[in-house]
């Protein structure tokens, strides 16, 4: 199944090659990858969208990596996910007008128009964005770029980067109020991450 | 020339020499080239603190290191030069992942101002070596070199052990600067578990006492750790039997009354069944390699699983686990130790005393098989047999050991090391170093190096086969070269690659296809490398031959012209469930099914 994972690493060169090179390992496909700078500095976060059969292995051994700090399976989390296209189509002078009131009323906006092209922008869940390009499909797409996903946990809880130096390990569950933390460990060894003791 | 005053500018090398010294190292193992030059201009300054081996192969630098370190416990350093020096070092640093075994690897590199440029010897190195390192570093700078150096050490030696690599450019180890020592270690994603839960430390006492058929399988961590007397007390106050993995032999020692021997692939039926039969297995740091499940869904059906090991990742990986401890072997058997001395002591006497009927039930089964099949000892023949050789060694380390006389054995990767596992008696710890996991053929007779220069007073068994043999050979120039006398090279000899051609023999309708082997005289070309060889060829030979190599000052080389086709037995085919072993040729052992 497609899983979504959020990790934190250490902003360091190397570290997406430690990251890919894990997943790449087992012949798993990445279906989209986003780095960048998260609240503390010196911090990455990753988005990772992955269609994996054995998941929490990944994870487990992407915790064990040095410079990642916190791994997080988010797919069964309530999340805000977002993704951005730009989608460049044909836009004769006399189709323009058409194209603006299509663009409003899908949520998105016009980001640049030119002679003979425009380019149109949505920024929104995936499923918006896929139902977007599919819109713009008999337009003409001239061409088109998708930012890959980002998520974040809802709540009001510090979300995956409450402490961006949790310890992969026994430790790891207690540093995130909200989100699934993927604790290191297998499901019995859950209620130990809690700190129950 | 003498190293620089402690405040005075001095060079990356300069400084790379002294963080070694700072980490406790004082034995190198390596070979020169372009990248790594500045390294070798600075080390005559600190030889009285550093030896350096110059070994005739990188990936002999890179196993003397392993069996330095795997045999006394400490970072084995290697060091090579960039592009080819680097890449020879492959092998031993991924046969070091896949053992956990703390190696320091350190290359040079080209100089930072040409990095990307395809420049001469340039190798991408820190990208290869990603999935074979526990971490790795690529210094450009000379002012970061202490804090990596530190970080690598810290690294390699702590949590579950393993090889990190410092690749440092040359004009990082050519630049000047004066070095800041005490930066504390920046590694905030690193904080390995080493005290097990204390829940789960009580919940894995009360499942012990609650079995019936209980079982202990001690791995590699039991020795990492330096678990041994913990495991015993806390097998002899349960009256648990013990089986040890092949990393775990030596671990407990095989004497003991409680002591089962090897499971797996190549262990014995009575541990397997046992495996099948239990209803509690306790694995403490044992990784569930395929080596010892067979077929991971039919592994233990009966049992719960407790499952102790410092690395997270590694529990439930293979086998489902009732029960998981993440910590330190030593540590966690301490905290179960001081939870059971808080339980009600006639408890755990009557538990105890119950599990002497399941003992005797696996000893029963151990004397109908080892008993019954003939192959799984001598068979009768004449011709000189592997078991000939195994059988003398053993009791020339029993007559050693009783007069107090310290030896370690180094295997290498085949039948004949199944055969050193499954014949020789284990006593302690670190005496049993093979290349497990990686499988590396060419790993005994440069490993064999490492662990005579650690334990010079000890004497060194490296067993080999003609095969792996003619890997790595050449550094029996090295072992000449550093007036090394404790290394007694034992190959048994059939002619194969033995362990595919039984496998060809047993599976493959005995094709065998690339499998016959030639080789020098190994006598002579001992003696062109200026120690000692002797062709063994009769049984009656066999002792004397090991005696006297034991006796001389010197390297020696018995080449043992063993019956060829002999196979290890029992084994369980691959993909099969442990519970499925042939004991010979077409004959499984009576009753599988398990």
């Amino acid at each position: 199944m497609t899983h979504t994972i959020v990790a934190l690493v250490q902003d360091h060169p190397g570290v997406l090659h430690r990251v890919i090179s894990l997943i790449r390992r087992r012949g798993y496909n990445i279906e989209s990858l986003t780095v960048g700078h998260s609240e503390t500095p010196g911090v990455s976060r990753m988005t990772l969208v992955v269609e994996a059969e054995n998941v929490e292995q990944v994870t487990k051994q992407l915790n064990r990596l040095i410079e990642v700090l916190k791994v997080f399976d988010v797919t069964n989390d309530p999340t805000v996910e977002r993704e951005t296209v730009l989608v460049k189509v044909q836009a004769p002078a006399s189709a323009r007008a058409g194209l603006i009131a299509l663009t409003e009323s899908a949520g998105a906006r016009v980001a640049d128009v030119g002679s003979n092209t425009m380019v149109l922008e949505v920024t929104d869940l995936p499923e918006k964005v896929e139902a977007f390009i599919d819109l713009c499909r008999p337009l003409g797409i001239k061409e088109m770029i998708r930012s890959g996903r980002i998520a974040m946990t809802r709540g009001s809880g510090g979300g995956a980067g409450a402490r961006a130096t949790g310890t992969p390990g026994g430790a790891a569950g207690r540093a995130a109020p909200t989100g699934q933390p993927v604790d290191s460990s297998p499901r019995p060894y859950r209620a130990q991450a809690d700190g129950d003791e | 020339m003498s190293a620089p005053a402690p405040d005075a500018r001095r060079t990356g090398a300069q400084i790379m020499c002294e963080a070694l010294i700072r980490e406790g190292v004082n034995i190198i193992f390596g070979i020169p080239g372009g990248a790594i030059m500045p390294f070798y201009h600075a080390l005559p300054e600190y030889k009285d603190r550093l030896h350096h081996v110059l070994c005739r192969h990188e990936q002999g630098a890179g196993h003397a290191a392993e069996g330095y370190a795997r045999s006394t416990g400490r970072v084995g350093v290697c060091v090579a030069t960039s592009g080819p020096g680097a890449t020879n070092l492959v092998t031993p640093i991924a046969d070091a992942w896949m053992d956990s075994t703390p190696l320091v690897a350190i290359t040079g590199q080209v100089s930072s101002l040409v990095l990307g440029r395809d420049a001469f010897q340039e190798t991408d190195i820190t990208g290869i070596s990603v999935p074979i390192t526990k971490h790795n570093y690529l210094v450009k700078r000379v002012e970061e070199i202490p804090a990596v150096m530190h970080e690598a050490f810290h690294l390699a030696s702590t949590g579950r052990p393993g090889p990190v690599l410092v690749d440092i450019t040359k004009d990082a180890q050519q630049a000047h600067t004066i070095p800041t020592w005490d930066a504390p270690l920046s590694l905030p994603g690193y904080k390995p578990t080493l005290e097990g839960h204390k829940r789960q430390v009580r919940e894995a006492v009360a499942v012990m006492l609650s079995a019936e058929r209980p079982l202990i399988l001690a791995g590699n961590g039991v020795i990492q750790s330096g678990a041994s007397a913990e495991l015993r007390e806390w097998a002899e106050l349960l009256g648990v039997p013990v089986i040890t993995t092949l990393h775990g032999l030596g671990g407990f020692p095989e004497e003991h009354p409680l002591s089962l021997g090897m499971p797996g692939m190549h262990g014995w039926v009575h541990v397997n069944r046992a495996i099948q039969e239990c209803d509690v297995l306790f694995n403490i740091g044992g990784r569930f390699d395929d080596r010892v499940t067979g077929k991971a869904s039919s592994f233990a059906p009966r049992a719960r699983v407790i499952h102790v090991d410092i690395d997270p990742s590694e529990i439930g990986k293979n086998v489902a686990v009732a029960v998981p401890i993440v910590g330190d072997a030593r540590r966690v058997l301490r905290a179960l130790l001081d939870d059971l001395a808080h339980r009600p002591g006639p408890a755990v006497e009557a538990r105890r005393a119950a599990r002497a009927t399941w003992l005797t039930h696996i000893r029963d089964m151990q004397d109908r098989f080892q008993g019954r099949h003939k192959e799984l000892n001598r068979p009768e023949t004449t011709s000189l047999m592997p078991h000939d050789v195994y059988a003398a060694l053993n009791r020339a380390f029993i007559e050693h050991s009783a007069r107090g006389e310290g030896y370690r054995v180094v295997s290498d990767v085949g039948q004949h090391q199944m055969w050193a596992a499954q014949l020789l008696d284990w006593r302690r710890p670190r005496t049993h170093i093979t290349s497990g996991g990686a499988g590396t053929m060419g790993f005994a007779v440069p490993a064999a190096l490492g662990v005579a220069l650690a334990h010079p007073d000890e004497t060194v068994w490296a067993i080999v086969g003609d095969g792996g043999f003619q890997m790595t050979n050449q550094e029996i120039a090295t072992m000449v070269q550093e007036k090394v006398r404790n290394v007694k090279i034992a190959i048994v000899n059939n002619g194969y690659l033995g362990m595919v051609r039984q496998w060809q023999e047993l599976f493959e309708g005995k094709r065998y296809s690339g499998t016959p082997l030639t080789g020098p005289d190994f006598a002579a070309l001992a003696k062109a490398y200026g120690v000692r060889g002797v062709t063994v060829e009769q049984v009656g030979d066999v002792d004397p031959a090991i005696a006297s190599a034991w006796a001389h000052d010197g390297v020696v080389l018995l080449d043992f012209r063993v019956e060829r086709e002999v196979n290890v037995f029992p084994i369980v085919p691959q993909g099969q469930s442990i519970g499925q072993m042939l004991v010979a040729v077409g004959e499984h052992a009576e009753g599988d099914d398990t």
